[in-house]
């Protein structure tokens, strides 16, 4: 009992830890407090996928009046989040199957423009901004195709570093 | 294709209405092309003559028009995990910029910390001690000698300018004609002839002296004032600017706003323009002191070498003419009494009443308290260093300056007049004992004030030094000055010491409003912290951080921006980026190569600190298993470099793997690999001190220097050695030195020359396998 208590206590503080090192890299001031703008980077960072619509969920949990995110209250609702497992990953297959769903041709590539339909539509579509930097990464220049195979490769071999 | 030329202009606009009320809804993002497919409706196989692939992709919209639930389902996946994956690319951005500048930032304290050291060392050490002579010359005071004398000194007719001289002969008085032939000149790399630097700079000098500490502009005339950032001697961005936005003249005013030179290889030219615009235009061309327009910092930072090495000659007399100049640059721009433009920013205490008032010229370098709050209260006494000026005396042979009484003396009347207690004098003679070990910077000023308040209050019968800085009407100047030059913005009400810097203040939002409402502005533009997009508001916008060099850490780190600003004081802002190959990289793959350039930055500091590390990580590992676990190491790495990262998220990239959250440290020290230097040193440890403060050296190395020979004798060398040692406190033995210096002696001539030197120790990192 003691072992497996210890070993919760450790995972917990596991956990603190990660999220303690993920808000520090934002906190410009180091005075335990980030700009709310930057709480999508550090959920994502920390491994969670959230929609838009479920970051706005966190935000509104623990803003302060003042525009503000501090650690104390920041602390608790993430580690709940991480501990629960929500905001799961997506898996690479699932991912790839995603952009196969889009080339209704299976023509083995996108079209930029045919991307930025798809991105740009629905509840929470890109930015133009956001679409100009997916577009930079993802379009093979000499082609102006998007192979993605290639591309989800590439997103998901980063994320191992 | 009949049908398509029927469709009426109204059919348009019909059409575009409907999208507005899409935009209203808040579809803003609608792509134009969905735009077209709609108003047409045309069917893919009409397309023919003409329109080509655009009509053939718009035919193919039609047909996924109402997109099916499977394909949204999947566009919403592919949403979710692009986010995350630009997520983790923001933080190892923000990581690796956190990287650069805890760098730059320590490198600042550091030298801060250096010359306060220097400062402790003059007040301090006994007249004889021959370390005091080789530095003293640094602290000259030179205001009681009149500037007509100098400006003989500084004068150009005597150098001539030879046959082979293929750069620009400028003529005076200065016209935009002259100045737009400087810059062309300077774009085609030519180098300005020492003459017609000392001319140019003689002449601005003399406008100089007549500006006020706060420049007062207006935009009236309909006119756009331009205001730029740091420069640091990036050539190409102000190129750019002048490309982008024109040439100063009265009709496009422009405000420069410190920090021209250090760090990039121009900061010369870039000086020689603006103050050869300044000299046509001197209603067209304002310029602000930065923390950088300071002979000390200049001598770390880079500016210093370049002028020496652009100038072999006359660099010396150069350098001096602008150790003046800077101080004679005005401080501040108000613009049209409502937008303040200061390099560094405010501090609760900030008051332009006294900042307008003040002798801006005394504090050569904002660095150094001003001379009369240290100087003991009776008599005219100098600067303790003025007895060592021997470049000064071969130079002004007049007897104007008052003569001091000599250093003894001076040490006596200390004496005399420490009332304040047994207690003080004992420290002095134990730091005297222990030949200036260093203190924190705390300290110092404590122990520096200490004796001179003792000295101002000597009618004041329970001096007890119980107010560690004294607030003298001169030091307060000061404080006001250094605030200006120095403080950064924080997202915290309040106001605090500036510790990252070490000089000036961390100043919040309600600072800023009460010093914005006491003065009746609206608007504080600053520079000096770079920032990614060039600019970057904060404060509620009331303060607009700017910054004018792109690629400041490295190619692809950060653009560029400058303002423009009407009469209605909105700023509108124009980007760029330098350099030719970092716009057509990805934003990944110029992420990457920063990373990269920040993490070998980071390696060095490493490897510098090699037996440290390995010290603390034993610390951790009393029964020396080889292990540790990740937080120990990450408390032992931040305990040692003191750099404020977050070591636990870079840990991957530094190459460091673990087992079970145990990480092997003697394997990952061994992996920090490096190129060997050239010359077997058999003593490690002063390897690794030079390699850690390698800056610090040579900074001293040039202090030392006083011919600007840029060789030093080995007697000099030893000394500047004991010199750090003692700043250091470590012990180095004169054995070691001597060997040392044997062995970098490359063309045995008995002498050393400081650019070989810091070439032959300089870390080349290899690259390290991923």
């Amino acid at each position: 009992m003691a072992d497996d208590r210890e070993r919760a206590e450790i995972l917990v503080t596991g956990v603190h830890k990660r999220i303690n090192d993920a808000f520090q890299v934002f906190d410009h001031d180091l005075n335990k407090t980030v700009d709310v703008r930057e709480i999508g980077a550090i959920v994502r960072s920390l491994g969670c996928f959230p929609t838009e619509a479920e970051l706005l969920d966190i935000i509104d949990e623990v803003e302060e009046p003042n525009g503000f995110i501090c650690f104390e209250r920041f602390l608790p609702t993430m580690s709940k989040i991480l501990m629960e497992n929500k905001f799961r990953p997506i898996p690479e297959d699932t991912l790839l199957t995603a952009f196969e769903v889009l080339d209704q041709q299976k023509k083995g590539h996108l079209e930029p423009n045919e991307l930025t339909e798809y991105m740009r539509q629905g509840d929470e579509p890109f930015t133009q901004l956001e679409m100009e930097e997916m577009l930079s990464s993802a379009v093979e220049p000499d082609s102006n195709l998007i192979y993605y195979k290639d591309f989800v490769n590439m997103m998901v071999l980063d994320g191992e570093r | 294709m009949h049908k398509i030329l029927s469709f009426t202009v109204r059919d348009i606009v019909t059409q575009y209405m409907n999208i507005s009320i899409y935009m209203k809804m808040g579809y803003m993002n609608i792509n134009l092309n969905v735009v077209f497919a709609l108003a047409f409706k045309i069917p893919p196989h009409v397309m023919g003559c003409g329109m080509g692939k655009a009509a053939a992709s718009l035919g193919k919209k039609r047909e996924r028009e109402h997109i099916s639930v499977p394909a949204m389902r999947a566009a919403l996946l592919i949403q979710r995990w692009y986010r995350q994956y630009a997520a983790r690319l923001e933080m190892r951005r923000r990581c690796t910029w956190n990287i650069f500048q805890s760098i730059e930032y320590a490198g600042e304290q550091d030298q801060i910390k250096l010359y306060n050291f220097f400062g402790y060392l003059m007040e301090h050490f006994t007249p004889a001690s021959s370390e005091r002579s080789l530095i003293s010359h640094i602290f000259r005071e030179n205001d009681v000698v009149h500037d007509t004398e100098w400006e003989r000194y500084f004068c150009y007719k005597s150098i001539e300018v030879s046959h082979g001289y293929h750069g620009p002969h400028l003529t005076f008085p200065m016209t935009f004609c002259e100045a737009s032939k400087l810059v062309e000149a300077f774009k085609h790399k030519q180098l300005l002839h020492s003459r017609y630097v000392l001319q140019l700079l003689g002449e601005a000098w003399k406008l100089l002296r007549i500006l006020p500490n706060i420049n007062h502009v207006s935009t009236c005339h309909s006119k756009e004032i331009t205001i730029c950032g740091d420069l640091h001697g990036q050539l190409e961005d102000l190129l750019l600017v002048f490309y982008k936005n024109g040439l100063p003249s009265s009709e496009k005013p422009y405000v420069f706003n410190g920090d021209f030179v250090d760090r990039g290889k121009s900061s010369m030219e870039i000086l020689l323009i603006l103050f050869a615009f300044l000299l046509v235009y001197p209603n067209g061309v304002h310029l602000n002191r930065g923390n950088h327009e300071d002979h000390i910092v200049n001598l770390r930072y880079g500016f210093t070498k370049e002028v020496l090495g652009k100038y072999r000659v006359h660099g010396k007399k150069i350098l001096k003419l602008l150790q003046k100049m800077f101080s004679w640059l005005p401080l501040a721009t108000v613009i049209d009494g409502k937008v303040l433009v200061v390099h560094g920013g405010i501090s609760d205490t900030t008051d332009l009443n006294v900042i307008a008032r003040m002798e801006r010229h005394k504090y050569v370098s904002a660095l150094r308290p001003p001379k009369s709050s240290r100087r003991s209260a009776g008599g005219n006494r100098r600067a303790p260093c003025c007895t060592e000026g021997g470049e000064e005396r071969n130079h002004h042979g007049t007897g104007a300056r008052a003569r001091a009484p000599g250093p003894g003396s001076r040490h006596a009347a200390h004496r005399r007049s420490l009332h304040s207690g047994s207690a003080v004098e004992e420290e002095l003679r134990q730091r005297r004992q222990q030949a200036g070990l260093s203190q924190s910077l705390q300290e110092l000023r404590r122990l520096v004030s200490s004796s001179s308040s003792s000295d101002e209050d000597d009618d004041d019968a329970d001096d007890g030094n119980s107010d560690p800085q004294p607030r003298t009407p001169e030091r307060d100047e000061w404080k006001q000055m250094v605030d200006l030059l120095w403080s950064d913005p924080m997202a915290q009400d309040g106001c605090q010491p500036n510790q990252v810097r070490g000089g000036g203040c961390y100043w919040g939002p309600d600072v800023t409003e009460e010093v914005l409402g006491r003065h009746h502005l609206q608007l504080l533009i600053r520079s000096h912290e770079c920032k990614q997009d060039g600019y970057e508001f904060c404060h509620n916008r009331r303060v607009l951080t700017l910054f004018s060099a792109s690629n400041y850490y490295e190619v692809g780190s950060n653009r560029g921006a400058y303002v423009r600003m009407g009469p209605d004081l909105v700023p509108h802002f124009i980007q760029y980026q330098s350099s030719q190959t970092c716009r057509t990289l990805t934003l990944r793959q110029s992420i990457g190569r920063t990373e990269r350039s920040a993490l070998g930055a980071l390696r060095e500091q490493l490897f510098a600190h090699k037996s440290d590390l390995l010290g603390a990580f034993q610390h951790y590992d009393p029964d020396n298993t080889g292990v540790i676990s990740l937080k120990h190491w990450a408390s032992a790495m931040e305990g040692v470099l003191k750099l404020g990262l977050p070591w636990r998220v870079l840990r991957s990239q530094l190459g460091t793997s673990t087992q079970d959250g145990m990480l092997d440290y003697r394997e990952w020290i061994q992996d920090l690999v490096f190129s060997e230097p050239k010359h077997e040193l058999s003593n490690a440890s002063i390897l690794e001190t030079m390699y850690r403060n390698h800056s610090n050296l040579e900074t001293i190395f040039r202090i030392i220097d006083t011919d600007h020979s840029g060789s030093l004798s080995f007697e000099e060398f030893r000394q500047t050695w004991k010199l750090l040692s003692a700043h250091l406190k470590t012990e180095v033995d004169d054995d070691a030195i001597a060997d040392l210096a044997l062995s970098i002696d490359f063309n045995k001539d008995g002498s050393i020359d400081i650019n070989e030197f810091m070439e032959a120790f300089r870390l080349v990192a290899l690259a390290v396998p991923s």
